[in-house]
């Protein structure tokens, strides 16, 4: 399904951060939101999260099924967030657990085969204390991929990682996200071009959402490729005249 | 290996540091008896000070348990219901300034002489530590947990069970340990007011009539209770919160000593 935010606004400490803003999400498509911090762009996420609440955004969501879209997005946060006391197959089952009934033998099995998926099938009886960086991250791609909602929503997902490990986990993101509708959050130019379908600039006083820019070429793109270093060496440039 | 062996001299130190005291001031027994006449009065006097340890044993353990169910249960009240916490946080923090053993006398009037009132004074004395740190403790959870959480789709009762308490163990675990090191003082003072068995009544008594020796063999007992209490509480609270590293727990024990 295609989902449509409308007349979203954002005020924060009376002054207005962003307003009639409208944000498209085509079904199946990967859209990313490029900005600097303060610019809203995660207040936005969370609009569309369900979860926005200390700051005054307000905006109306439109999903092209008719329905409402609370409760059928799954959300991945920067931190990973996973749960210290419980294990890391507990954390992947977290949607099920929540909802308080007995976990059946074939939520278990989707959770295992989601962790081997995320090379990480041995370490599902560990705590995740006892896990990398990296590796907590790919859980809480997991846990993610285990709510199977029609909207993933990530907020910078990989930008607390290392430079190489950040580049091997957006390759695995893109392979496991595959025809998802995904919408990224995200500072880096570099991720959004190796990763999108469909990017967006969120800038300006009020801000604004830019023209969309669509790359070609199949994802997850080579860093190297012409059009990705053209594309990233312009929006670098476009972000930087923001912090002047 | 050193680790082992450093209490151990520690101890030996400050014995042999108290047995040259005795010996320099010629202090006379009845008021300061030496390391071995404790020793020897602890092991003839044993069946004796066991027999009033098992009564001041038991009044710690009861209070804690009562302190530390009614210390959780208040502070989840206090969580749950956003009205009662306007209510009643002032008049916990106001009961505060009354001190616990001014309230020894009227405690004893109140419930008798016997085992239940000093229950009922080390409950009142772990009380306010132990629902503090779990109000903190339920309070702070990491606001992320939560928004996952509702994404989840997670009822209230979902997100306080699972979410809130479990986040909440290492500040209810450091609240048990205040709680045991504090809840011995409790039980000894009511004691001292008034009681006819248990270790404060024994010390008063051994006091009174000038046997220094089994106070000091009581005073013993007294101490290597309380740091069998409070070890085998640290070792509960630590199990139960694994995922805390070593260095910080190691470093809550350095201080804690």
């Amino acid at each position: 399904m295609d989902i449509r935010l409308e007349q979203a606004s954002l005020h924060w400490q009376h002054h207005c951060v962003f307003s009639e803003l409208n944000l498209e999400l085509p079904e199946g498509q990967w859209t990313s939101i490029l900005g600097q911090s303060g610019v809203g762009k995660s207040s936005l996420l969370q609009l569309l999260c369900g979860i926005a609440d200390d700051a005054d955004i307000k905006g109306r969501i439109l999903c092209s099924d008719g329905l409402p879209l609370q409760g059928r997005v799954a959300w991945m946060a920067q931190q990973d967030l996973l749960l210290p006391w419980l294990s890391v197959l507990d954390n992947v089952l977290l949607a099920a657990r929540l909802q308080g009934n007995r976990l059946s033998p074939g939520e278990v099995e989707r959770a295992r085969y989601l962790l081997s998926q995320v090379q990480l099938a041995d370490r599902a009886e560990a705590r995740p204390d006892q896990l990398s960086g990296g590796q907590r991250q790919r859980v809480a791609l997991a846990r993610t991929l285990f709510q199977d909602q029609p909207l993933v929503c990530m907020d910078e997902p990989f930008s607390a990682l290392d430079a190489i490990t950040r580049l091997k986990l957006q390759d695995l993101a893109v392979q496991l996200l595959a025809d998802r509708t995904v919408l990224m959050i995200t500072h880096d130019p570099l991720e959004a071009l190796r990763l999108s379908d469909r990017i967006l600039v969120l800038q300006g006083h009020p801000a604004r959402l830019s023209e969309a820019i669509e790359p070609s070429g199949s994802v997850p793109r080579a860093i190297d490729a012409p059009e990705v270093l053209h594309h990233q060496a312009r929006l670098l440039k476009q972000l930087a005249q923001e912090t002047i | 290996m050193m680790r082992l062996l450093r209490p151990l001299i520690i101890t030996l130190g400050l014995l042999v540091i108290w047995q040259l005291v005795v010996w320099l001031t010629h202090a006379p027994r009845f008021i300061l008896p030496g390391p071995l006449l404790v020793l020897e009065t602890l092991f003839s006097q044993f069946p004796l000070l066991m027999k009033h340890a098992a009564v001041t044993l038991v009044e710690i353990l009861l209070g804690l348990l009562l302190g530390t169910l009614l210390g959780l249960m208040s502070a989840l009240s206090l969580v749950t219901w956003g009205s009662l916490r306007r209510w009643l946080l002032p008049v916990l923090v106001v009961s505060q300034a009354i001190p616990v053993f001014a309230l020894a006398p009227v405690l004893m009037l109140w419930l008798g002489y016997g085992m239940a009132s000093k229950v009922a004074m080390a409950t009142l004395i772990i009380y306010f530590p132990v629902t503090a740190a779990c109000f903190d403790g339920l309070r702070q959870t990491p606001a992320g947990y939560l928004q996952l959480a509702r994404t989840l789709g997670a009822s209230r009762r979902a997100q306080l069970l699972q979410i809130r308490l479990p986040a909440a163990l290492p500040a209810f675990g450091s609240g048990l340990r205040v709680a045991t090191s504090v809840a011995p003082i409790g039980a000894v003072v009511g004691e001292w007011v008034g009681s006819s068995t248990g270790l404060g009544y024994l010390m008063l008594n051994a006091n009174a009539r000038m046997q220094v020796d089994l106070m000091f063999a009581a005073l013993l007992v007294l101490a290597v209770m309380a740091l069998a209490l409070y070890f085998s509480v640290n070792l509960i609270a630590r199990r139960l919160t694994p995922w805390l590293s070593e260095s910080t727990s190691s470093n809550f024990r350095g201080n804690s000593i």
